[in-house]
């Protein structure tokens, strides 16, 4: 299937699997790791997949280019939430001395 | 074999085998270089879908800007008492390897079912001349995007990023006096 792909044209379908494995890595790691800093990282990793999906099908569209626009804003967005979101780990990191996010319960009973 | 498809799966083989040692790797310092790996990656990919300025973007903000914050948060959350000794831990593999496993299993399916360059809007663009080509740049139809159709997610963001640099400032601030040890002393 592989070698098939030896054109000057990409299927679009290439673009779904790669943006599905992205993310279901991405998945993997804000589910598996404990440090809250990798779990953004996969967060990041989640939001890369779903550009490349946007992007890939924006191809078909050269008048509009709406999947890139839509694509413009998640990087946007993505940076927003990196920032607000490291700023949070920092504040954890103050308070509760670790970023181990099986460690921060006090809100458990 | 032609070099476009050539260099296309080995863009694709770096970009999964990054993402893998990002998710895999216990030193946080090797999973945030290989999430710096990953990044140029998919400002590839974007260049082989022929989106030269997303590709550009990409690499300014995520790569010049996320991730120096990330580098930032790892630095400072982390007491570095020897480079090679940062070690994080992994729980839940059970869960998180159903949930990959689930979503890689869906994405397979929909793949295998759908034929996605027989899609109706698909072959509808192919008529009409309206796919890119290799000679196209993007730029010009972003910037009239940007100013009449995308005009209010443009000023929304605008305003989002104004308010999260002030509310990320202000969340991470540094309190002198609080009670915290601080080195003046």
């Amino acid at each position: 299937m592989l070698i098939s792909a030896f054109l000057t044209e990409i299927p679009v379908y290439y673009y779904v699997v790669i943006s599905g494995i992205l993310f279901a890595f991405g998945l993997y790691a804000v589910i598996t790791r404990r440090n809250a800093v990798v779990a953004l990282m996969g967060v990041e990793l989640m939001l890369n997949a779903a550009n490349i999906n946007l992007v890939a099908f924006s191809q078909f569209d050269k008048a509009l280019l709406s999947g890139q626009m839509t694509a413009i804003f998640v990087i946007a967005l993505a940076a927003a939430e990196a920032a607000i979101g490291l700023a949070i780990v920092l504040n954890v990191y103050d308070r509760f001395r670790t970023v181990n996010l099986d460690d921060i319960d006090t809100m458990k009973e | 074999m032609s070099t476009y498809g050539f260099w296309f799966i080995v863009f694709s083989l770096v970009l999964v085998s990054s993402a893998l040692a990002v998710i895999t790797f216990r030193n946080i310092i090797y999973a945030a270089f290989c999430l710096l790996l990953t990044f140029f990656s998919v400002a590839a990919l974007y260049v082989f879908m022929r989106a030269d300025f997303l590709a550009v973007t990409q690499v300014i903000v995520y790569v010049g800007g996320i991730l120096i914050l990330l580098l930032f948060g790892v630095m400072l959350t982390n007491k570095i008492t020897s480079f090679f000794k940062i070690k994080t831990d992994v729980v839940n593999v059970g869960w998180g390897s159903l949930a990959a496993g689930g979503m890689l299993f869906l994405i397979a399916f929909i793949v295998r079912t759908i034929s996605f360059a027989n899609l109706p809007w698909v072959k509808n663009a192919e008529k009409a001349n309206n796919v890119l080509k290799d000679t196209d740049s993007t730029v010009h139809t972003i910037g009239i995007q940007l100013m009449t159709t995308n005009l209010l997610p443009l000023e929304i963001a605008s305003i989002l990023l104004t308010v999260a640099l002030l509310g990320a400032a202000y969340i991470a601030r540094r309190e002198p006096t609080k009670g915290r040890k601080t080195l003046s002393k």
